[in-house]
């Protein structure tokens, strides 16, 4: 599983130096101020792999899961399915191959229809089979994922969150994409049904060879699910690497930050100070030299003035000039 | 005890979409009443030619000012008069209720597809065309109805379709402004995205995902506009300036009758109280639908 084994083939998603820049007015009379909220993002996922994006909010993560999804244009770089271009597909075409799970199951799910008319409308955008077959292919696939029968009927307001999140990922896999992008897939949800539905997304994966991009800010569940892993700061990926290798020695000062930040359940240990002081910068401000010098505990000089670059130790990729030993030579 | 048998979970169907729909009409006191009125007026006004007593139009000079039959001097001969000109009120108020009502919806119908295009399409697609449509409701905002529908018809020339064509050129800011905030809320929810992830194309997204959406506020502002153009029409014609008389409008009727406001106040008052049975009928029947069809009433 790990992304080495499978680089001979081309990665099933992989995304080349994306920006996406927005243009934000300040006030009325101000000029327009560039916002960079993905600012040179490069990662590969390959097939049946986990890949977990973790970072704070406000950090990009939700706009980089659009351009993925093709719901957002990437002002330069390009994402590539299978490493054709997905800037020469439609979004028609993308939505075969990339399916998106979303954060709220109360507002993924248009109130006015029926959990069957819901799960339908991929195929029937797509014209898949014919439409006599369709009830039948989506009773199939709302059973894989644990809906009763019954409910194909029903509205989503008379279901559950776990179930309404059911129906979601339903929809997603009706058109069996091969790769799907879970924005925060079990934040909106109680505690009880998060594992359900993160086993559900395991067992999904397993059956039909998926691949996932999870987007989380929650550690455990990255952890539990992801393969590898990248962390996002600023609209840049700071840290690349698997799974295990980040959970267990973390290079980045802000992958440290962030794992010692998770709670513990012990009780009286209070509540855990990641040290990162200063609040999250005005992404239209950013900091000069490494974005994250503001808040970085081992900050040095040189931090302030130039932006660090991708080191490739062990594997894993890192932005941060503590790993440059380039640098720390010189 | 063997024989008794658990339903499985297929077995629990719940009643269907459609039966629910009619328990909670049932079950909503505002619909039924305003469905009520409203029927009787549309039904009065659809067999007018039927069950009118009389011609509206034929004028008995004999039979001048006959008083309602609650008067003293009143018969069932013409049960709510005659008026200054010898015409079984009744028959006018029927045929009456024909022209207020199709004014009213015309004018809604016509005012409602100009106001919820220019709407949905300023809050779904924003940017340019938001300031376009945002311009040039405040353009129409800026004009007084009564006074440029004067101004038009004076122009023109009165009839029942200019009178229509006017107010539906004039009365779409309410559903503009009311479709763009609504269309800019829905458009951000996820299901939107989902479809568009979903390969949707923008007219499927905006005919399947906003539209129903924004039903109940369209609904709403809807009914509202019909009252609003029944009552201008009423106005306009009080004027002198709206259907022309001998047609039998319930706003040309209370024009008519005001020159026997003091002496004969039945003229003004029957065609009145239509009048506001018709728009309380009409706004009871918007609210009520409003809340029948809510998503969040539906469980």
């Amino acid at each position: 599983m790990s992304p080495t084994t499978t680089s001979a083939t081309p990665p099933v998603l992989e995304t080349r130096d994306l920006h996406c820049t927005f243009q934000v007015r300040q006030g009325m009379f101000k000029p327009k101020k560039p916002l960079h909220a993905v600012n040179g993002i490069s990662l590969k996922v390959h097939k049946g792999e986990v890949l977990g994006l973790v970072g704070e909010s406000g950090c990009g993560k939700s706009t980089f899961a659009r351009i993925l999804l093709g719901l957002q244009k990437a002002t330069a770089g390009d994402v590539r399915i299978d490493g054709h271009a997905t800037t020469d597909f439609t979004r028609k075409q993308i939505s075969r191959r990339i399916q998106p799970i979303f954060q709220d199951p109360y507002s993924s799910l248009n109130p006015r229809k029926t959990i069957g008319t819901i799960i339908t409308l991929p195929l029937s955008v797509h014209g898949v089979g014919d439409p006599s077959s369709w009830r039948g292919t989506v009773e199939k696939m709302m059973d894989l994922c644990g809906l009763p029968k019954r409910v194909y009927d029903s509205f989503p307001n008379q279901l559950s969150g776990g179930q309404r999140q059911r129906v979601a990922i339903a929809r997603a896999l009706v058109m069996r994409p091969e790769v799907v992008i879970c924005d925060e897939p079990t934040s909106a949800l109680d505690v009880s049904v998060q594992s359900q539905i993160l086993n559900l997304l395991q067992d999904l994966r397993a059956e039909l060879g998926l691949t996932y991009v999870l987007i989380s800010h929650n550690l455990a569940v990255v952890e539990h699910m992801a393969t590898s892993v990248a962390v996002m700061y600023l609209g840049r990926i700071v840290e690349q690497t698997d799974t295990d290798t980040l959970f267990r020695a973390p290079k980045h000062p802000y992958t440290e930050a962030l794992l010692a930040s998770v709670l513990t359940p012990e009780p009286g240990k209070g509540v855990p100070d990641a040290q990162l002081g200063a609040t999250f910068p005005n992404p239209i401000n950013p900091p000069p030299g490494c974005t994250f010098h503001t808040r970085c505990p081992k900050v040095m000089d040189v931090c302030r003035q130039i932006a660090p670059r991708e080191i490739t130790i062990d594997g894993s990729t890192v932005e941060c000039h503590l790993h440059d030993r380039q640098l720390n030579a010189a | 005890m063997a024989a008794i048998t658990v339903p499985v979970a297929e077995d629990i169907i719940g009643p269907t979409p459609g039966q629910r729909l009619r328990k909670r009409i049932l079950g909503h006191r505002g619909v039924m009443i305003g469905s009520v009125i409203l029927g009787i007026i549309i039904l009065m006004a659809v067999l007018a030619p039927l069950i009118a007593p009389y011609d509206p139009y034929e004028q008995t000079l004999t039979n001048r000012l006959v008083p309602p039959v609650w008067a003293d001097a009143g018969s069932w001969t013409h049960p709510l008069g005659t008026d200054g000109l010898g015409r079984d009120y009744l028959s006018r108020l029927m045929y009456g209720a024909q022209i207020s009502l199709f004014i009213g919806f015309a004018t809604a119908l016509i005012s409602g597809v100009i106001g919820t295009i220019m709407g949905v399409a300023a809050g779904y697609f924003g940017g340019r065309v938001d300031l376009v449509v945002t311009f040039l409701i405040t353009c129409r905002l800026s004009m007084p109805v009564i006074l440029v529908s004067l101004a038009v018809v004076a122009l023109v020339g009165s009839s029942l379709t200019v009178v229509v064509t006017v107010l539906g050129v004039l009365l779409w800011d309410r559903y503009a402004v009311v479709m763009r905030s609504a269309t800019m809320q829905v458009r951000s929810l996820d299901y939107v995205a989902a479809a568009s992830a979903a390969g949707c194309s923008t007219w499927r997204i905006l005919v399947s995902e906003i539209l129903p959406n924004v039903m109940n506020p369209l609904i709403v502002v809807a009914t509202l506009e019909v009252a609003h153009a029944v009552l201008l029409e009423a106005a306009l014609s009080f004027l002198g300036l709206g259907v022309q008389p001998p047609l039998p409008s319930w706003g040309l009727m209370i024009s008519e009758g005001k020159d026997y406001l003091l002496f004969d106040a039945w003229l003004i008052t029957i065609p009145g109280i239509c009048l506001f049975a018709l728009l309380l009928a009409i706004n009871l029947l918007g609210d009520g639908v409003r809340d029948v069809t809510a998503p969040e009433n539906r469980s």
